[in-house]
């Protein structure tokens, strides 16, 4: 059975090209009875690595074993090297990069940047977009084989038996950008099973994923886990998605070392353990993060701000509309999510909502208490009209940056807006960053802080200019458990103050936690929430349970 | 179909020249381009444009469809045919007079040749963008013109990363008018303003790109020896593709210095 799917499709016979040449020497005839890669071995030994024109430490102090065939789950606070170690043992941080290492490394006792290396590694990243390399499906799963050199005869079934194995039933000829984000992820793990390596690298592969997804690549990498024996060493903040797949739990110490290493059962079992996987941000199985400050009641709502009445929206002017015939109220004081599955429309109708794309149809319409000296429609309102009424923060931190500094950063909107002295701006901004824990980078250049520091700073930027209205795209997106509780502690803090949130988000949790009433989009309509009698039967729940 | 082809994915069927093997889509292109740019003259030009026009039905490209796709090459053959007329050296018979405006045979011919060149270089240009994948190309320019592979590849890669930039760049414009730096100011605030958002495009560009590059290294990217799962082939359809490059290529060249036409570039 093992090698069955190999043939499958395969007619060519013993021609000269289907002769390989394995790493072990024997030369073998490529049908049927070729020798699958086998599972590979880590050694780390006082490991450590620090990135060129770095003054401190990505990593320090790693001992670890890992036998073949093992699948382990790597935790760590955000900081504690925890990608840096999968990239080192997928060869990409090699001596050329500037960085320096220390103590050794090895994968089946060779270092993992040496020639005898190649192919044994296979790395998945978080990002779908930017790692996928050609536009056909099929042309991409071949491409890592193509580039080991394995014969091109052998190459082709090893592509349909890799996208068999991840359950991605798609034509070869299928544009790599037409697949969703799921579908992209999958395509990725197919794409570095058909170099067959002997060892998984998976570097939060499910990050940025909805629910279905996730799923769907979890159970993706179990079957290919299954049939290859691979060992697997992956990196997720979501522990719950990995740990009925994991036989070893190994957690990394932010200052260096490993703090635990052992069965799911046995780390994630111990309070002591769980108190320390806690502080460092990992989501663990069957709870919900601390949230600062406590038990909180959502406040009445106010007055109305925004209406939207027979609204479609339309990604572009010319562009097909993805949503039409939305009905929705934001009153002060209260919290919406959108949800629905990916590229029904959630973001563009945000956009809209925004008044950052103007409406295809119906109408948008700001309530006098929003508007104030503007017009009606904010998708006529200017930049400086905006910032103070309504603020969207985007999925993507970096795209909303543009200044140097932090200071800068959270200062230019109210600088914008003009209302008060530098002196008044300054200490806004003070307070802000104290808050939210960015009082120590006020000079730090934005692009270079952590993922979950770019979070809070992008959301402070639009607290800056106090705005009504805040719409958040996917604000916990690959966030750590920390990140997301201080950010629901701080969008509390803004409800009370009166102000309207609405997060586009697949986070049920979050949802919750802000007592929001919940919107489903969802082929082309929004099936509203309480008036239109379909609503998130959880959050219902959660608001009489306050 | 070669023994490393079993399984692979079947190749569309397509129109004639789609199964063409790019880099002879390519060479006759080069020809034709050639053959038109060596002499001024309409004679040459009207041959080329002649033959591909008449070869269009291979493309099954519809007509309404090729004009809509060229429209600016068009838009601007005419306006270099209307300047050259407007401009070139007065000869020949006075046929039209305005003020200072003064059309003479001479000049209008040179005009017409002008616009009939522009057209017929532009041509085969389209036809071999319509009519080729891009992989392909790659495919063939490493396999059959045994270019430096990972020079190809990147370039490629590359190319795919500018489909998703534009995508990009419109995401950063909304980002930026959220953040209060819209383009509402007048014109100096605007210049800035796209100078920004060039920027914050650039460094988004160089992650993706460095990203991806990572990807691309940990798939075993950059050795010295690698295979090609897809052949690059050369078919009949090719020797016609190319014969009918060197023929027309030829028969433009012969006809313009038999007509008396024929006017070389440097001479």
């Amino acid at each position: 059975m093992l090698f069955g799917r190999k043939r499958q499709g395969h007619t060519s016979g013993h021609t000269p090209a289907a002769v390989s040449v394995r790493p072990g020497g024997a030369v073998e005839p490529e049908a049927g009875s070729r020798v699958r890669s086998r599972p590979a071995a880590v050694t780390a030994r006082g490991w450590g690595w620090r990135h060129g024109g770095r003054s401190a430490q990505a990593v320090s102090g790693v001992d670890l074993t890992v036998s073949p065939g093992e699948r382990v789950l790597l935790l760590g606070a955000s900081g504690a090297g925890k990608s840096t170690f999968l990239h080192a043992l997928a060869g990409v941080l090699g001596p050329d990069t500037g960085g320096e290492e220390q103590g050794s490394l090895t994968l089946d006792g060779n270092h993992p940047s040496d020639p005898a290396a190649r192919g044994r590694t296979g790395l998945v990243l978080q990002d779908p977009e930017s790692q996928t390399v050609l536009s056909r499906v099929g042309d991409e799963v071949a491409f890592g084989a193509e580039n080991l050199a394995v014969p091109a005869a052998e190459i082709w079934p090893r592509v349909h038996a890799a996208l068999a194995d991840v359950g991605l039933r798609v034509p070869l000829d299928r544009s790599t950008s037409a697949l969703s984000g799921g579908q992209k992820q999958r395509l990725a793990l197919a794409s570095v099973m058909a170099m067959e390596p002997g060892l998984l690298l998976l570097d939060e592969p499910t990050a940025n994923l909805d629910p279905d997804g996730v799923g769907d690549v979890r159970d993706a990498v179990t079957r290919v886990l299954n049939r290859t024996g691979a060992t697997l060493i992956v990196v997720e903040h979501r522990v719950d998605v990995w740990a009925g797949i994991v036989d070893r739990v190994v957690v990394l110490a932010s200052e260096g070392g490993v703090l635990a290493d052992g069965t799911p059962e046995q780390v994630l079992g111990s309070p002591e353990h769980r108190h320390t996987l806690a502080d460092a941000g990992v989501w663990l199985p069957g709870t919900t993060p601390a949230i600062p400050g406590g038990a909180w009641t959502p406040p009445a709502a106010g007055p109305c701000l925004l209406q939207a009445r027979g609204l479609a929206v339309a990604r572009s002017v010319r562009g097909p509309a993805v949503l039409s015939g939305a009905d929705l109220t934001l009153d002060a004081g209260t919290a919406v999510g959108i949800t629905g599955p990916n590229g029904a429309g959630k973001s563009t109708l945000a956009l809209t909502l925004g008044g950052l794309l103007r409406p295809r149809n119906g109408t948008l319409a700001a309530a006098p208490a929003l508007a104030g000296t503007a017009r009606p429609e904010p998708g006529r309102w200017t930049s400086a009209q905006l910032v103070g009424r309504i603020g969207t923060v985007f999925q993507e931190p970096e795209h909303q940056f543009l200044t140097n500094t932090v200071r800068d950063e959270l200062a230019f909107g109210p600088r914008r807006l003009g209302r008060h002295t530098e002196g008044q701006v300054l200490a806004r901004v003070q307070l802000l960053a104290e808050r939210l824990r960015l009082d120590g980078l006020l000079e730090a250049n934005p692009f270079t802080l952590s993922g979950g520091e770019k979070r809070r700073l992008s959301v402070a930027t639009m607290l800056a200019t106090e705005p009504a209205i805040l719409l958040l795209d996917e604000p916990t997106f690959g966030q750590d458990a920390r990140t997301w509780a201080e950010l629901v502690a701080l969008l509390r803090e803004q409800l009370d103050e009166g102000r309207c949130m609405v997060s586009v988000t697949h986070d049920a949790e979050f949802i919750e936690a802000l007592g929001s009433r919940n919107l489903r989009a969802a082929d082309g309509v929004l099936a509203a929430g309480v008036p239109s009698g379909v609503l998130d039967t959880g959050t219902d729940e959660a608001r009489r349970q306050q | 179909m070669s023994a490393a082809d079993a399984g692979a994915p079947a190749r569309p069927a397509g129109t004639f020249l789609a199964r063409a093997n790019p880099l002879s889509k390519l060479t006759s292109a080069v020809l034709l381009t050639l053959a038109v740019l060596i002499t001024v003259d309409w004679v040459s030009a009207v041959v080329v444009l002649t033959a591909e026009l008449a070869l269009l039905p291979l493309l099954h490209i519809k007509v309404s469809t090729l004009v809509r796709r060229i429209w600016p090459l068009l838009a601007a053959a005419l306006i270099g045919a209307w300047g050259t007329a407007l401009l070139a050296e007065k000869t020949g018979t006075v046929l039209w007079e305005a003020g200072p405006l003064l059309f003479t045979s001479g000049s209008v011919a040179a005009g017409i040749a002008i616009g009939l060149r522009g057209l017929a270089i532009a041509l085969p240009g389209i036809y071999l963008l319509t009519s080729t994948d891009p992989t392909d190309l790659a495919d063939a320019l490493a396999q059959k013109l045994r270019l430096p592979h990972r020079f190809v590849l990147g370039a490629l890669a590359g190319m795919r990363l500018v489909g998703l930039l534009v995508e990009e760049w419109r995401t950063i414009g909304l980002a930026r008018h959220a953040r209060g730096a819209g383009p509402d100011a007048g014109g100096a605030a605007r210049l800035k303003g796209f100078a920004g958002q060039s920027l914050a495009l650039l460094v988004q560009a160089i992650r993706r790109a460095t990203r991806l590059a990572t990807a691309m290294e940990a798939r075993g990217f950059g050795a010295a020896d690698r295979t090609w799962a897809r052949t690059s082939t050369f078919s009949s359809v090719d020797g016609f593709v190319f014969a009918a490059g060197v023929a027309v290529s030829a028969a433009a060249v012969t006809a313009a210095v038999a007509a008396g036409t024929f006017n070389f570039i440097l001479a």
